[in-house]
């Protein structure tokens, strides 16, 4: 490598190891918030030498070695001013003094591991599920809190005290730092998924012309996804959340209307959904089915593939798209589930199929004030030719739905029926 | 964004010359790097130049000209699609991967187009017809 490389691609490097450095230095201080500032110090340490020395050939190794010296470093420092960090100390000593071998390791890839046990760290139960994003977002996807703030619409005064908190927490808990094996990893992998599609989901939610960096959290997500699926390539959920995001990051383009407003997926254009991403999902989506894949992601990407595979939405496979909301509802109950499967019922089978299934949904209850519901019935109702009735749930879900544009559309609805 | 990687041709990847197993070796690894930070969204090897065809347009006129071609240096030998966050990004990942080929070699990132990029230039009538376009190439 030649010397006299800039500061910015210098950077560009750590931005590159930052979370596997991370991930290595937090077993060694067994502290995320240390392990992040001795990650920094690396940088520093980098920006002053690499300029002259050039990048070395092992750049990931060079800063985890930094990073590991320093470590050690403060904890003897410590040890000599208190002598209650005593036994702390010895065991910092006793697991870090090969230092060049603990290199070598991370290069003959322990880093995968280590990478995926911050992963679980980061999206460790006992943090809130925001608390959590933020936190993986900061750690994992090396966002700065200003950005996480701006993604989430709140302020970096908040997102900068979530993500202390977080870390208090699992210093707190006294976390081991380690992957999570058999059971308890199938008991701590929801909790990982779940941060990484609430991720998703929040850039997914925003609109063309709001601030880039929302949507810009579905390829945070996606990027997330495909590193656990190369982390945890045999996992049926992990493939299946991934398969999941890829397919519906795939209609991006095509889900806003040049005025911003949302296109409902039967109308989308269809030329402008990303066939690469799709290939892509319907890959991960294969393999997660190959490994027996029945859990809600995998279930939710196969529903979202049968959309993608239909050309024009009057191919849509509507029987198979109500089949898997039949398993979907065995696996993930809600009521939500229940009325999209009642959707897809009046589409395969035809509008009393659907009237049946919104019958017991009304009698639950749960769905009271939620405007899809009548909103539903309505076009079932209209559709089974019953435009009286169909008219009155047009304008009873108008009442209930928060948004404008959605009030004018179902009005719109109503005075169809004549 | 979304950059394609070339690597470009050499008079050896045009021979068809196997690659070393050292080298293949080295690629895979680097190959997982790119699939454990979770930037790589398609990769592929292209055949020598002697399996090509081109089609030179002038006008009306349309001729097919058989591989292979001469310029060796401008041909593309494979290719990656990644997504990152910026081109630093992208060339510090390149400075990383093995030589890919036997001698000295070049790798050209391209940033792709995004929808963004055409907003601006594209009036909806255009933008339909192009739409339909790729709705006729089957989209996926």
């Amino acid at each position: 490598m030649t010397a006299g490389e800039t500061h910015q691609a210098i950077e560009a490097i750590f931005r590159i190891e930052r979370a596997r450095l991370i991930a290595a230095l937090v077993r060694v201080v067994r502290d995320v918030d240390r392990a992040e500032e001795l990650a920094q110090d690396a940088l520093v340490v980098a920006l002053a030498e690499w300029p002259r020395s050039g990048v070395p050939a092992n750049p990931g190794a060079w800063l985890t070695t930094v990073g590991k010296r320093r470590a050690i470093d403060a904890i003897r420092r410590d040890r000599m001013r208190e002598r209650k960090h005593e036994a702390m100390a010895r065991e910092s000593d006793g697991a870090s003094a090969p230092i060049a071998e603990s290199a070598e390791a991370f290069m003959n890839d322990d880093s995968g591991d280590e990478m995926l046990a911050l992963i679980f760290t980061a999206c460790h139960p006992v943090l809130s599920a925001e608390a959590r994003a933020a936190l993986t977002l900061r750690i994992i996807g090396g966002l700065t809190t200003d950005e996480i703030a701006r993604a989430f619409l709140s302020t970096e005064t908040t997102i900068a005290q979530r993500i202390v908190r977080a870390k208090k927490a699992i210093a707190k808990a006294g976390l081991s730092f380690e992957t999570p094996r058999g059971s308890e990893r199938a008991a701590r992998l929801p909790s990982v998924l779940e941060v990484i599609y609430l991720i998703f989901n929040e850039g997914y939610a925003a609109t063309a012309g709001d601030d880039l960096v929302r949507p810009s959290l579905c390829l945070e997500a996606q990027r997330l996804g495909r590193m656990l699926a190369a982390l945890a390539p045999d996992d049926a959920e992990v493939l299946g959340l991934l398969a999941l995001m890829e397919i519906q990051a795939s209609r991006l383009a095509a889900r806003t209307g040049p005025d911003g407003a949302l296109v409902p997926l039967p109308e989308q254009n269809r030329a402008r959904w990303d066939g690469l991403l799709i290939r892509r999902g319907l890959e991960a989506l294969e393999r997660a089915e190959t490994l027996g894949g029945d859990g809600p992601y995998a279930l939710q990407a196969a529903l979202a593939a049968c959309h993608a595979r239909a050309r024009t939405a009057a191919e849509t496979d509507w029987p198979r798209i109500a089949a898997l909301y039949d398993q979907l509802r065995a696996v993930a109950p809600s009521p939500v589930v229940d009325l999209n499967r009642a959707v897809a019922h009046s589409m395969a089978f035809g509008p009393e199929a659907g009237l049946q299934l919104l019958d017991a949904i009304a009698e639950a209850n749960a769905l009271r004030r939620y405007a899809p519901l009548p909103a539903a019935r309505g076009d079932f109702l209209f559709r089974a030719g019953r435009r009286t009735e169909a008219r009155a749930e047009f304008e009873a879900a108008a009442e209930l739905t928060g948004n404008a544009r959605e009030a004018a559309f179902l009005l719109a609805r109503a005075e169809a029926c004549g | 964004m979304r950059v394609i990687v070339f690597v470009k041709a050499t008079e050896d990847s045009e021979a068809g010359t196997p690659p070393a197993t050292e080298m293949l070796e080295a690629m895979g690894k680097f190959n997982e790097a790119l699939a454990s930070a979770g930037i790589l969204v398609a990769a592929d090897g292209l055949k020598p130049s002697s399996h090509a065809k081109r089609i030179a347009f002038d006008g009306p006129g349309r001729t097919v000209i058989d591989g292979p071609f001469a310029e060796t240096r401008e041909l593309v030998a494979g290719f990656w699609i990644w997504d990152v966050k910026d081109m630093d990004e992208a060339v510090a990942w390149v400075k990383r991967c093995p030589n890919p080929m036997p001698g000295p070699s070049e790798i050209e990132i391209r940033p792709l187009y995004e929808m963004t990029d055409f907003e601006e230039t594209l009036t909806p009538e255009v933008t339909e017809i192009y739409d339909r376009t790729r709705e006729k190439l089957g989209g996926a």
